[in-house]
């Protein structure tokens, strides 16, 4: 025990018999992490924060929450304006959900635009396309729970989507509403749920960063760590970053609950649900709204559904189609099979990285407009050049793309901007200046 | 290339935001914007329009819309004394009980009580009122596209009806009601009510003030919330300028 890589007695003691010290020291201080992270890969660790504040938050609403039908929106009420700090604690859990899908978002368009899936971190992305779809299961499944018009009717809508599957459809619904149609039963289930979820997500987190710590961080260069000149320690280097990324993040995330805690979500659902009156336009919430426009987009006169009209009904297809659109990404690393990772030097990959952000961003306006025209044809055109980026054209930029030259060693263009190569070897942290 | 994507993208995002405001209008005139003294980062109610607003709310408005959420003590929050709310609040019957005789028995309402509603059951209130139903009001400026901006459009939008639009029976028209046909009469009328400060009451006053308290009644912690807005965003500020200069001195031996 004297031989202790610890100082403090207590620690060293604690370490000997549970080595959670030398797991800490391992994965945090010693774990190298590339020196030319840039800000886009503060998203990571903000994301899990995030999921930190949500859990904490709902497990506080927990307590005041009921979840009956007829108490349900009048309990949330009452967390508004009777519960002591009531109404912080929901205005950030409801903007902790848009704040955690803009964050997520981000983080995994970076994975994109860097190719940060590409081996031999195949499975560190497909677990992160596990946690998006996990994510979205909870934050559907929490939105009907204050039981306002949006949360009654954003849950028929999406509930009866499964009824599309051939034979097993309709009891599939009746299984998930616990009864004949969107009921107690149906709220009683989605809350047990949704409270159970996070819990699944953190499994999947821990196993989404033990595959990130197996091989380290990609970085925007794309190439691989060569030697330890490369690399930098995780603290203190990128936990001061991400500290600061945190405060600009919750700069930005206050701003809106305090300010403006409505922004993201839509009035109708501060009217209590009401089964007998249909809202005139049944949105989901924003972050939805691109898988909603593909969802749509499959009507039966859709050039995009004339292929496979023999085959299935359109809402099917529909539905299949939006399950598809998460579906494309387990397989985005071997759809893209070029070598190289980071767009940097890809320069047509790049281009089209930025026109599939466009073309979701125009998804999301349809998802938000009424079906019918033009919205509906601007919808399956961008649903086609969706699939289209992924089916087609990533594999074939896997084969004709003329791609830059890569440097030989991630120290070299850091240091070519910078200082000459006589401080190039010097990554060893030197006096203050 | 990238920068112009860029642009593009951000132009198109912003377009989303507006133009979802405006497809929510749909057919109906969008409310015009109004200076409220509840809108801005430090806004506070004002406290007459507060008082004045309740005063419309009691007199006019309370005759066929509820505010179920409300209780009696929340008017100690917008300036009214304990015993201006006691007295406020034993005006109004509640049905209380069952008593010791397994009876149920009207009392004055007390300070712990929700506001009283004018009818029993949806049912009476729809009978009440031609078959449609008042819309309960305490999350109403939360609950519209619009919010406070669509309430007083609304309240001061009633207008002849064009030539060639038929009105239902017992129907108005107004400018800013989706479908522009409302059940709901005029509420207000020029000197509807006597403001006890003086205050001249006019539609459009009237308008402002029960907007003011009906936004108060949906947000309670409005000033509250942006009070305590201000010192956490300061703080952060403060905190994360603090945190780069951390992260620049960290930093500084590997530049």
């Amino acid at each position: 025990m004297s031989d202790s890589k610890f100082k403090n007695p207590i620690v060293a003691w604690i370490d000997y018999r549970l080595p959670v010290f030398s797991f800490m020291e391992h994965e945090l201080h010693e774990y190298p992490t590339p020196k030319n992270l840039n800000y886009w890969w503060n998203f990571g660790s903000l994301a899990g924060i995030i999921l930190v504040i949500m859990i904490v938050t709902g497990i506080v609403l927990a307590m005041h929450y009921t979840a009956h039908t007829a108490f349900a929106f009048d309990s949330v009420e009452r967390i508004m304006r009777d519960v002591n700090y009531g109404w912080l604690i929901r205005y950030i859990h409801m903007n902790g959900a848009s704040a955690f899908f803009i964050v997520v978002y981000i983080h995994i368009f970076r994975g994109m635009y860097f190719g940060s899936y590409k081996s031999p971190r195949e499975i560190l992305w497909i677990l992160g396309v596990v946690i998006l779809l996990t994510m979205m299961a909870t934050a559907f499944l929490g939105y009907v729970l204050p039981w306002g018009q949006m949360s009654f009717w954003g849950a028929t809508v999406i509930t009866n989507l499964f009824s599309a599957i051939p034979i097993v459809g309709d009891s599939i619904v009746t299984l998930l509403w616990g009864g004949f149609s969107v009921d107690n039963p149906t709220l009683n289930r989605f809350f047990s749920l949704h409270y159970l979820m996070p819990f699944v997500l953190v499994g999947i987190v821990v196993l989404h960063i033990v595959a990130l710590h197996q091989h380290g961080s990609n970085n925007p260069i794309g190439i691989d760590t060569k030697s330890p000149q490369d690399t930098i320690p995780f603290h203190p280097y990128y936990t001061v970053k991400d500290m600061f990324g945190l405060g600009v993040f919750l700069i930005l995330f206050f701003g809106f609950v305090f300010f403006a805690p409505n922004f993201f979500g839509e009035p109708d659902n501060y009217i209590e649900a009401n089964p007998l009156v249909t809202p005139p336009h049944i949105v989901p919430e924003w972050y939805f709204l691109p898988f909603y426009a593909i969802l749509r987009s499959f009507t039966a006169d859709a050039v995009i559904y004339l292929p496979i009209s023999w085959l299935m009904s359109a809402k099917l297809a529909g539905v299949l189609a939006m399950f598809a659109s998460i579906m494309v990404l387990f397989i985005l690393p071997w759809l893209d099979h070029s070598p190289v990772r980071s767009a940097r030097f890809r320069p047509l990959y790049k281009q089209f990285f930025w026109l599939l952000i466009i073309d979701c961003i125009i998804l999301g306006i349809c998802g938000a407009k009424p079906a019918g025209a033009p919205w509906t044809y601007i919808a399956q055109a961008a649903t086609a050049y969706y699939f289209l980026h992924f089916i087609v054209i990533i594999p074939l930029l896997g084969f004709f793309e003329k791609t830059k030259p890569l440097p030989t060693s991630i120290s070299e263009p850091v240091l070519k901007g910078g200082g000459g190569s006589s401080s190039a070897a010097n990554a060893k942290p030197m006096e203050e200046a | 290339m990238r920068k112009y994507l860029i642009s593009v993208a951000a132009a198109v995002s912003v377009a989303v935001v507006t133009s979802s405001t405006v497809m929510a209008a749909g057919d109906v005139v969008k409310p015009p914007k109004q200076e409220w003294s509840f809108s801005g980062l430090f806004g506070t109610f004002d406290r007459g329009s507060l008082q004045r607003g309740f005063q419309v709310y009691d007199e006019v408005c309370s005759a066929c819309h509820s505010v179920r959420l409300l209780a009696y003590r929340n008017l100690m929050d917008i300036g009214f004394t304990e015993e201006q709310v006691k007295k406020i609040a034993a005006a109004k019957e509640v049905t209380d009980g069952p008593n010791d005789e397994g009876e149920m028995f009207q009392r004055p309402a007390r300070l712990s009580d929700r506001f009283v509603k004018p009818f029993p059951n949806k049912q009476a209130a729809r009978a009440g009122n031609n078959g449609a139903f008042p819309p309960d009001l305490t999350l109403m400026t939360k609950a519209r596209v619009g919010g406070a901006h669509y309430l007083h459009a609304l309240l001061t939008g009633y207008k002849e009806a064009p030539k060639g639009k038929k009105l239902a029976e017992g129907m108005s028209y107004n400018l800013y009601f989706a479908g522009n046909q409302i059940a709901m009469p005029p509420p207000l009328s020029e000197g509807g009510v006597e403001y006890a400060d003086k205050t001249k009451a006019t539609v459009d006053q009237m308008s402002r003030d029960v907007t003011t308290f009906l936004a108060w009644a949906a947000e309670p912690e409005l000033e509250w919330r942006k009070r305590l807005g201000v010192k956490v965003i300061l703080f952060l500020l403060i905190l994360t300028g603090m945190l780069y200069g951390v992260k620049r001195k960290v930093w500084a031996d590997l530049h």
